[in-house]
């Protein structure tokens, strides 16, 4: 049973080598693949080959389109340096404005040196999000390896950054002054859980958004097969995919913003 | 209806035979690995393309063009105090020359009524003159007039006694005029 629907999703799959199985399962009824858009492939050779760290994968194919799109919007774009700026120019100075001014109300005046490093967070995020919900895309934001890395990346910065500039100051993070002291130690041991909880919390939120808008939107596709719900299944597609779009955002906004906070707690650590 | 069979001792391998994910292909650690170092070449030449490219332009993009409001509003300014400026010498110029209009108007009249002035004493004094003459002329004809009606009276009371057969005597007659004419 299981087995013949998996040949049925060899269509999907994009597996040459189970062609024939495919055109047998055709007519096996609904196929239910959400997770295949998932999958890591060699960009060349066969299907089945093994993926090694520098393998070119559609992980590469997609970074790399990426990059190009982030090219084109803040780069080209601005090539003309225009002071009244066409359509472009006006995108890549709302971004630059927007998460500017984002550094600038949450960490203050001395995090806006970091603003490099999280308008590259925020960029990176924003296009493989949108990139992601092209037809047919690898969004590689829906993968725990890649949010796990960033948000890790964010943790260990902030950490390091709160001990160089404060030294031991920096544990002051933890213990709430503000509070009574027989209380404080209990504080402390849940600013400390929640201080380690967070790179969880950070890539785990912006993973979980992206890969189940992402399988909704592929069972939804799956039911279209039937002709009775089909117009039903393409309505509910249409609609995830516009609430697919604002949480593209909304995601790269609210990781951008959290990495904002837990910066200020580095250059601020006083309660 | 297929169920996505989870086993986690093939999930090591990620895919079955058709080609399809086990479980969740995020979990499988065998993918790790690329998904990380491609990851960090992306961020790298991401962070190198703003950093070195895109942002230090937009930066000088949006700092000429505060810096072309600013100078557009200070010319404004200038323009405004300017404006003010040759309002307030139109103001003057008008002011000014209400005052030359006024100092005119008043040394015209002032002309004029000099003017006027001589014309009318010169008018009274010929009157005055005439009126003189007039008098003289009169007092003259009343004196004239009188001595007349004297011989007259003489000459009348003369023959009137020589009618009445009388000799008429001209010193009695005329201290008899004289007393008549002066009562």
């Amino acid at each position: 049973m299981a087995d013949e629907a998996h040949s049925a999703a060899a269509t999907t799959g994009a597996d040459m080598a189970h062609g024939a199985d495919a055109a047998h399962g055709a007519d096996g009824g609904l196929v239910f693949h959400p997770m295949d858009q998932f999958l890591v492939k060699p960009l060349f050779g066969h299907a089945g080959d093994p993926v090694f760290w520098y393998t070119p994968t559609n992980v590469t194919l997609w970074l790399g389109l990426a990059v190009l799109a982030i090219f084109a919007i803040m780069v080209l774009t601005t090539s003309r340096r225009a002071v009244i700026p066409s359509r472009g120019q006006s995108v890549a100075e709302l971004a630059y404005g927007f998460i500017y001014k984002m550094v600038e109300d949450v960490t203050g005046k001395d995090g806006v040196k970091y603003f490099p490093y999280i308008m590259t967070l925020f960029m990176f995020i924003v296009v493989a999000n949108f990139l992601g919900l092209l037809p047919t895309a690898f969004t590689p934001t829906s993968h725990i390896a890649v949010t796990a890395l960033l948000a890790m990346a964010v943790f260990l910065a902030v950490t390091i950054l709160g001990f160089v500039l404060h030294g031991f100051k920096f544990l002051g993070l933890f213990w709430v002054s503000a509070a009574p002291l027989p209380l404080r130690p209990i504080l402390a041991v849940i600013e400390i859980i929640s201080y380690f909880v967070r790179p969880v919390s950070h890539s785990i939120r912006l993973a979980g958004n992206m890969m189940a808008g992402h399988a909704v939107i592929k069972v939804f596709a799956a039911f279209a097969a039937v002709t009775a719900i089909a117009p039903i299944s393409i309505a509910a597609i249409a609609a995830i995919y516009g609430l697919e779009v604002l949480v593209s955002f909304i995601q790269a906004y609210v990781f951008t913003i959290l990495t904002c906070v837990y910066l200020k707690d580095a250059l601020h650590p006083a309660h | 209806m297929a169920t996505e069979p989870i086993d986690l001792e093939v999930a090591g391998t990620c895919t079955d035979a058709a080609g399809s994910a086990i479980g969740m292909p995020q979990l499988c650690d065998a993918w790790f690995g690329n998904q990380i170092f491609w990851l960090l070449v992306t961020l790298v030449v991401i962070y190198f393309i703003l950093s070195r490219i895109a942002l230090p332009r937009i930066a000088a993009i949006l700092a000429e063009r505060q810096g072309t409001i600013t100078n557009n509003i200070a010319a404004a300014e200038d323009l405004k105090a300017k404006a003010h400026e040759a309002e307030a010498a139109y103001d003057q110029a008008l002011a000014d020359a209400r005052a030359e209009a006024g100092r005119i108007i008043d040394a015209a009249k002032a002309e004029m009524k000099a003017d006027l002035d001589v014309a009318i004493k010169k008018a009274d004094a010929e009157i005055a003159e005439r009126t003189a003459e007039g008098e003289k002329a009169i007092a003259e004809i009343r004196e004239g007039a009188l001595a007349a009606v004297k011989d007259v009276a003489k000459d009348t009371a003369k023959e009137l006694i020589v009618a009445l057969g009388g000799t008429a005597d001209a010193r009695t007659v005329t201290a008899a005029v004289n007393a008549r004419m002066k009562g």
